[in-house]
């Protein structure tokens, strides 16, 4: 990597108009290599359609998103391989064991030596116990490790991850989080985190944005903003952010 | 680029095609009743039409029904029906699974999704119209194999036309979401009427035949008739059928692509699930 690096993400005046619904209202940000980046808001503000828009997955009306320096509307496969995703409302297959689907997945990202790989994550995520069990058949922070490993399988250089700790017990989403700090340490990982835990946006982040109707409230480090609004979390900042009357157009 | 362990293929990838067929596979195998449903219905239909040929042909001594044109329709109509269901299948398989998010996300373009759905659509044909053909042979000594060259032939046509509707099929789920799924199980019926499958085409009405052969399938089963009543391989009528499954076939593909990029417009992709 040298200075003249293009960030992992690039995003220029993004835009997504859902059946004239603004959803995303023309905002832009980077993320630089090796940065974690929080992004806030609530139900509704954008996050999982800005998710969307940089995998691929979702069309931006106008606007564009760079990744590593690749234009996504144009050749978004020359990257994909080196990005991944996590979500926990996107499942697994059910029917298939948890090693059947590693290694599928494995495949599908061109993953070397798939058996190592898995041994080496089922070592590293303590899925030996289970790795031959049926996907379906786990409990709810059984599947957010699955899919944290699936995540993981092509040791991505960019991780997007959405709500990855949503619906699990505070212990489960402890031993999520440090796992994701301990990657990020080892591989020098990007990671873009839509988040509604605060406490977890403070901990893992190093930048955050605030989006609100679809455009960007504020950003900053979370120091930087609680410092800023004269609170003592990052979840009064957002509170102050989120009942603040809506000034569309005014993104950071 | 980066150094770490996978290698990026840059174009159409068999690996990420071995990849999904992989996924299918385990599939298949972690569920006896879904091997079972591939053969079962197919066996029904096979012992049903078997012997109500039986008994036409003893009732009626008519030579059209010796010859195995009920059970030979009925073998050829479940290769129609079942390759495209095989390929819809697989596909709703990713739909209910909510996994089709992750596909997408991959690298996993999609040419190779449609292969890979194509290759499961043989396979699942293969076990599920492989044991009824032999026992058609047991049971009432109608050999599909033994029809040679025309058995390849009215294969090819009937699968091809059934991928151009699975992948229409797939589209349109991939588009409006799950709400379209009842057509992945019974648009192919439009055709049973349509495509003359048990009768000559002139039996229809005089307006209804353009209609009837703008589709594939015809040919194929006039051409079934023409062999086992005439004694006649009619090449060009299985040449008329493979330039309209070509032609039908690019149109899906267009199809297909054009309501993967409606999806994606959307947004339907990211929220795709039961």
């Amino acid at each position: 990597m040298t200075e003249n690096s293009p960030p992992a993400i690039e995003i220029r005046e993004l835009q997504k108009r859902y059946s004239g619904v603004l959803a995303v209202c023309g905002f832009s940000f980077s993320l630089a290599r090796g940065e974690v980046l929080g992004l806030l808001g609530g139900n509704g503000a954008g996050k999982t359609t800005t998710i969307g828009m940089i995998m691929g997955l979702v069309l931006p009306s106008a606007g564009s998103v760079k990744v590593f320096g690749i234009d996504m509307a144009k050749d978004r496969y020359a990257v994909l391989p080196r990005m991944n995703f996590e979500s926990p409302y996107v499942d697994m297959p059910h029917r298939l064991t948890v090693r059947q689907n590693l290694e599928v997945f494995g495949r599908l990202y061109g993953v070397q030596n798939i058996k190592k790989r898995i041994i080496e994550l089922a070592r590293e995520l303590h899925l030996e116990e289970f790795l031959d069990r049926e996907s379906g058949a786990l409990s709810a922070g059984q599947k957010t490790r699955i899919a944290l490993a699936k995540s993981l399988i092509n040791e991505p250089d960019l991780l997007l991850l959405d709500e990855p700790t949503a619906s699990l017990d505070p212990d489960t989403a402890d031993w999520v989080r440090t796992r994701l700090e301990t990657y990020r340490k080892a591989h020098g990982a990007s990671i873009l985190l839509a988040s509604h835990n605060m406490a977890e946006v403070e901990r893992l982040c190093d930048r955050v944005i605030i989006m609100k109707a679809g455009t960007i409230a504020d950003e900053g480090t979370p120091q930087n903003l609680i410092e800023r609004y004269g609170r003592h979390s990052l979840e009064e900042v957002f509170l102050d952010v989120a009942r603040a009357p809506a000034t569309q157009g005014t993104a950071a | 680029m980066s150094t770490k362990n996978y290698r990026y293929d840059s174009g159409f990838s068999f690996t990420r095609v071995g990849a999904l067929i992989l996924r299918y596979t385990y599939l298949l195998r972690s569920s006896w009743p879904r091997l079972l449903e591939l053969v079962y219905w197919p066996t029904v239909q096979m012992l049903t039409w078997g012997f109500i040929q039986v008994y036409i042909s003893g009732a009626s001594g008519r030579a059209a029904f010796a010859v195995g044109t009920l059970i030979g329709a009925m073998l050829l109509w479940d290769v129609l029906f079942r390759s495209q269901l095989g390929f819809s299948v697989s596909f709703l398989e990713e739909i209910w699974a909510r996994n089709i998010g992750n596909l997408l996300m991959s690298p996993m373009r999609p040419s190779e999704f449609i292969t890979a759905l194509i290759i499961m659509s043989l396979v699942r044909l293969a076990i599920g119209l492989g044991p009824v053909a032999v026992m058609a042979t047991i049971f009432f000594g109608f050999n599909y194999f033994a029809l040679g060259i025309s058995a390849a032939l009215f294969f090819a046509n009937l699968v091809l036309t059934g991928w151009a509707v699975g992948l229409f099929v797939s589209g349109l789920v991939m588009r409006l979401g799950l709400g379209a799924e009842s057509l992945a199980w019974t648009v192919m019926f439009v055709l049973l009427p349509l495509t003359s499958v048990y009768y000559p085409v002139t039996i229809l009405p005089t307006w209804l035949q353009p209609v009837a052969w703008s589709l594939p399938p015809t040919y194929v089963f006039e051409g079934l008739r023409a062999l086992l009543i005439d004694h006649q391989i009619r090449l060009d009528l299985m040449a008329e059928a493979f330039a309209l499954n070509i032609v039908l076939f690019a149109a899906a593909s267009l199809a297909f692509r054009i309501l993967l990029e409606r999806a994606r417009e959307a947004g339907s992709l990211m929220q795709m699930g039961e």
